[in-house]
């Protein structure tokens, strides 16, 4: 790890201006994959400035039904919640299919939309990688690519989002509400968040020096039964080759995401209204444009199939 | 962020701080590289070694404490983030003159061969068996709304984020179920 001065913000306000100060400082708030990036040297902040007494650890309604959700929310608080399993369960199930209960206990709403991607040549700092280091190129386009993007890549990376609680806040609909360094507020869908990579790899998603996630925003809730599957090489602990968030009305519409597939939550509202006609129509609408790999394009059958087991659970409930 | 990572280190010396956390009930106040995780503060600073390090990157589980309640990996936490915290360790759970009931059960149910994930393993399953209590569900939890109960299908999910290179799995299962009263 490379040396940094810590600095504990007392206010949201103080920590976007301490952040937003200068071009070599970052945010800290669970930690669990920033200080394993600072490790590797990957990520290498000159200045810690630590949000964990800036009080955003509230779960709210909201005055049209829904939920802001504070930034510092652990992954465990937020499934846990009464609210959340009873309304949205998608989002539950979604964040206890990820990472193990030591990481959910600390790691944070807020921290969990920025995980970086864990592409393998990303994590290598011996190899070439358009994400960690602009313009050397990306091994993984010839490299080893089963676990990598098939769709909304670039030839600069092919690089996946790898979380799962985003996969299931873009079927609700979620909103980021962030404070940017001059203490200004903005709400962004999460649908336009994160960036797909074009020529520009290394930034994940919208977010400008110094602005920080103060909350999630769930509209009210969309009704419906509401699924996660998740197919991974293991069966816990492990990151996705394909989920599926989907929420299912009684008519057969819906909504649904894709993860594993992408550099942000795949979500094409065409393929939305597919549902009705099965997983075949939506996955042709889903992933028209994919780029797959010889070695990744399996991920699309895979999608496909996980797809039409969460269509026949929903019918058979 | 690369760019950063190519500039020459500075002569000065790296920045240290004061912390102070409670472990095992006892106060520590500490002045550390801010660098310092909690998991080197308590090993190499308090010469508590019973929390081991495996990976240092959060993947296997050795270095779980618990901290204010909830276990987490001290390999992914910086020692500064933990001022004014409780922190439990495999030695604050029990010594051998005094065992917890899953240290005890441990033993009875041979729950590890070379033992060296044993401390994080224990303060996984402490801590599980208090999540179950507490409600809060897992990837094989069916109902969401009802109560959550210590079968063995839960414990093993929960129990994913610890390594055990020695295979003793079903054991710690035993061992777990034991002290959840038999219920698995």
């Amino acid at each position: 790890m490379r040396p940094f001065t810590y600095q504990r913000a007392g206010s949201v306000a103080e920590a976007v201006k301490a952040v937003g100060s200068r071009d070599d400082a970052m945010f800290l708030a669970g930690g669990t994959n920033l200080l394993d990036l600072m490790k590797l040297q990957i990520e290498t902040p000159a200045h810690i400035v630590d949000i964990q007494d800036t009080g955003l650890d509230k779960i709210e309604k909201t005055k049209d039904g829904g939920l802001r959700i504070g930034a510092l929310v652990s992954n465990t608080a937020l499934s846990a919640d009464e609210r959340v399993r009873k309304d949205y369960p998608v989002l539950t199930r979604a964040i206890q299919a990820g990472a193990s209960g030591q990481l959910r206990n600390k790691a944070t709403t807020g921290g969990n939309l920025l995980q970086r991607t864990r592409c393998s040549y990303f994590y290598d700092t011996n190899m070439a990688c358009n994400k960690r280091d602009p313009g050397s190129g990306c091994a993984a386009l010839q490299g080893y690519s089963r676990q990598l993007a098939v769709i909304g890549s670039s030839d600069k990376c092919i690089a996946t989002y790898p979380g799962d609680m985003a996969v299931g806040m873009r079927v609700l609909d979620a909103v980021v509400e962030t404070m940017k360094a001059d203490g200004s507020t903005r709400s962004i869908a999460l649908a336009d968040f994160h960036r797909l990579p074009g020529d520009h790899p290394e930034q994940d998603n919208v977010l400008e020096t110094g602005e920080l996630i103060t909350a999630v925003w769930l509209p009210k809730p969309p009704g419906g039964r509401h699924f996660y599957h998740k197919v991974r090489d293991r069966a816990s602990y492990a990151f996705a080759l394909v989920s599926v968030a989907a929420v299912i009305q009684d008519d057969g519409s819906g909504r649904v995401a894709f993860g594993g597939v992408a550099p942000k939550p795949w979500r094409v509202e065409a393929a939305d209204a597919a549902l009705g006609q099965g997983a075949k129509a939506v996955i042709a609408r889903a992933f028209a444009d994919a780029r797959p790999t010889e070695e990744n394009r399996f991920k699309i059958a895979l999608a496909e199939r996980a797809l039409a087991g969460v269509l026949a659970e929903a019918r058979n409930a | 962020m690369s760019s950063r990572a190519q500039t020459p280190a500075k002569a000065s010396p790296p920045p240290t701080m004061p912390v102070s956390f409670t472990v095992n009930g006892k106060k520590a106040d500490l002045k550390l590289d801010t660098r310092t995780t909690l998991l080197d503060a308590l090993r190499e600073h308090l010469k508590l070694t019973g929390t081991k390090k495996g990976c240092d990157h959060g993947q296997c589980g050795a270095c779980t404490v618990i901290v204010n309640g909830e276990r987490i990996n001290s390999c992914l936490s910086l020692a500064m983030q933990h001022q004014g915290d409780e922190v439990t360790t495999i030695e604050g759970l029990g010594m051998p003159d005094d065992l917890h009931p899953m240290q005890a059960a441990f033993v009875k149910h041979d729950g590890y061969q070379c033992g060296y994930c044993t401390p994080g393993q224990i303060c996984s399953a402490v801590s599980v068996l208090k999540e179950i209590e507490a409600n809060i569900p897992s990837h094989v939890t069916g109902d969401l709304t009802s109560r959550m109960r210590p079968t063995n299908m839960e414990m093993r999910e929960r129990m994913s984020g610890n390594i055990c290179r020695c295979g003793a799995y079903s054991n710690i299962a035993d061992a777990m179920a034991e002290v959840a009263g038999g219920k698995a």
